[in-house]
């Protein structure tokens, strides 16, 4: 409490900033993270943020989430596959406990899983290091059994932090958190031990954000990708760019909104030059060629007094 | 700061839904449905005539369009009563003079109130739902269950009473549940419920009292969600109810009958302005080859047959 800067990161200039490349000379690294949810009807109470708008049970908001495990996934899975981009999902571990088939069809799919905590109801804010290290653990290990993976990425669930969680991910092994928004590419994380890096994610695209509270017609939606795509497509060309797309699909499943949604995926995946990539691929190309002359721009503009 | 041990509990970490309401079911792996005269797609119609009482002063749940300026909001109260007077008048014209069917939700009290408007339902030929007493009398947790069942059979007795219909459909006023609302609501001899916007088929719900189905009342494009939330354009809504239809339409061929629920209350689309964009889509509707327009207890018993 009572820092006016998370401390998490150092200044570093747009454009004069080591050169990023992308396997075979992509301009674009695109990405795909459906937020696979599930929120409980009735959750604990955290003090920090209530569930529902509404008493429990919320029928109507907890019912239009549920669609999205139900109908929404399976639409979105099937648009994906026929444009063959794979996802990263944005996972809350007991999706996988719960409904055992989603967690099936994303491992067959090769899927990266990624985390975003248990359930989309259980926050993260309030809880002590022991506590949150724990939950840390318990993600890890899930993730583990459901798709043999280890864990790389992490997006704090419902974008709930403590000012802990960047070292507590690094500790545990994580390579690359979610959370930050301050940057279109990865950039180093500063963490007390280990190595951490944020790759872009988007609030800006992002059907929640876009759909659901920016009032974006399905149309306008696509548009906004596009125009997303456009724009990093364009600077890709001089330094290598990170474009991704954040789902839910309890919105982006919807009838009204697929067929836009596969126009987005046409318009993307039939340009060149585009890595169509995992979050965890991203980072771990970041983290061999492009990590460390980062960190050395980094502290010569710290020793150069521009941060 | 620290959570207590209990937030970390997860009672329902288990395959399953984390109430006993309904299992979980992949909408994709449903036998598929047979609507009678092999069609794509059941049209249900389902105009919501709601009365806010002036004194209502909502706490609690908020229902959308309630009444929340200081005594007497005349500005709201007339408003929603011009659907009630004009509104619904242009918009049964416009069912009336396609030959469309619908299931009518209707406040009881405006049963009583206006009694035109339940001759009207009849005249046509129209299903009625139960949609609670009136926008004033909210079904959540808080309300005393006894209270509740006398809400209920209150609603329903008098509904039935001045229509003559048995009343087989029940929506709740706003998507609004207590834990003891179906259980009600089955034991009052309701069929189908209208608040569970999680499937975009029916499904059989668990009561300890009867047998009752959610019936798939597409809360995104009704006018509700696409003019009074997101606040779109005439244009805009027939642009996304063609795409959601579009996009069942082509889904049904492979998948089975689907359904498409239009949610419409005529103080919202009964208005001048928007009324051709209801009339554009209904005749782009009403002209398409396998589409049954039905109501939804004739929709709910296709169903059952085949179950």
């Amino acid at each position: 409490m009572g820092k006016e800067d998370p401390g998490l990161y150092d200044y570093l200039p747009y454009y004069d900033r080591p050169k990023i490349t992308w396997p075979g000379g992509a301009r674009l690294a695109f990405w795909c993270a459906p937020n696979i949810e599930h929120y409980e009807l009735d959750p604990p109470l955290n003090p920090s943020r209530t569930s529902w708008p509404r008493p429990v049970p919320d029928v109507l908001h907890y019912a239009w989430r549920d669609h999205g495990n139900r109908v929404g996934i399976w639409r979105m899975l099937d648009a994906m596959d026929r444009y063959g981009v794979r996802g990263s999902i944005s996972l809350n571990v007991a999706v996988c406990d719960h409904f055992p088939e989603i967690a099936a069809a994303c491992r067959e799919r090769g899927w990266e899983f990624f985390s975003h905590g248990i359930y989309n109801t259980r926050y993260t804010y309030n809880m002590s290091e022991e506590q949150e290290r724990a939950f840390i653990e318990d993600v890890k290990m899930s993730i583990r059994k459901w798709s043999g993976q280890e864990l790389a990425g992490w997006l704090a669930p419902a974008l709930t932090l403590t000012e802990r969680t960047m070292d507590l991910l690094a500790e545990a092994g994580i390579i690359y958190t979610l959370d930050l928004f301050h940057d279109d590419q990865p950039l180093p994380v500063n963490v007390r031990s280990g190595r951490l890096i944020s790759v872009p994610y988007s609030l800006e695209i992002n059907d929640f954000t876009s759909l659901l509270q920016g009032n974006a017609t399905p149309r306008d939606y696509t548009d906004a990708i596009k125009a997303q795509f456009d724009r990093l497509y364009q600077e890709g060309a001089d330094n290598g760019q990170v474009m991704c797309l954040p789902l839910h699909p309890f919105l982006i499943g919807q009838p009204h909104r697929l067929r836009q949604f596969e126009e987005a995926l046409d318009y993307i995946t039939s340009h060149d030059k585009v890595w169509l990539a995992t979050g965890r691929e991203i980072a771990g190309y970041y983290l061999t060629h492009h990590y460390d002359a980062f960190q050395a721009a980094i502290a010569a503009g710290k020793k150069r007094g521009e941060a | 700061m620290t959570l207590p041990a209990n937030y970390f509990d997860y009672p329902y970490r288990r395959p399953g839904m984390d109430h006993d309401r309904y299992p979980y079911s992949n909408l994709f792996k449903r036998k598929p449905v047979l609507w009678p005269s092999g069609a794509r797609i059941a049209l249900w119609i389902v105009p919501t005539l709601e009365f806010f009482p002036l004194d209502m002063a909502p706490k609690g749940v908020k229902p959308p369009g309630g009444l929340e300026r200081p005594f007497p909001d005349y500005w709201n109260y007339t408003l929603r009563d011009y659907g009630n007077r004009v509104g619904f008048a242009r918009l049964f014209r416009a069912l009336e003079s396609r030959g469309l069917k619908a299931s009518v939700a209707m406040s009881s009290r405006l049963a009583e109130r206006y009694p035109h408007v339940l001759q009207e339902v009849n005249r046509l030929g129209f299903e009625l739902i139960a949609h609670g007493i009136d926008m004033h009398h909210i079904h959540a947790t808080g309300i005393a269950r006894e209270v509740e069942r006398e809400w209920i059979e209150r609603c329903l007795s008098t509904l039935r009473r001045l229509s003559g219909q048995p009343v087989k459909g029940w929506y709740s006023p706003a998507y609004s549940e207590s834990g003891d609302t179906l259980d009600l609501v089955a034991a009052a001899g309701c069929d189908y419920v209208c608040d569970w916007v999680n499937d975009d088929m029916p499904y059989q719900l668990q009561t300890k009292t009867g047998s009752l189905c959610a019936m798939p009342h597409a809360y995104e494009i009704s006018d509700l969600q696409i003019f009074h939330f997101y606040k779109y354009k005439p244009a805009q809504f027939v642009e996304q109810v063609m795409d959601h239809f579009d996009f069942l339409y082509r889904e049904a061929a492979a998948s089975g009958g689907r359904i498409v629920a239009l949610s419409l209350r005529p103080w919202i689309s009964g208005v001048p302005h928007r009324i051709a964009a209801v009339e554009q889509v209904l005749d782009r509707l009403a002209r398409r080859a396998g589409v049954w327009s039905a109501t939804g207890s004739e929709i709910l018993a296709a169903w059952k047959a085949q179950q």
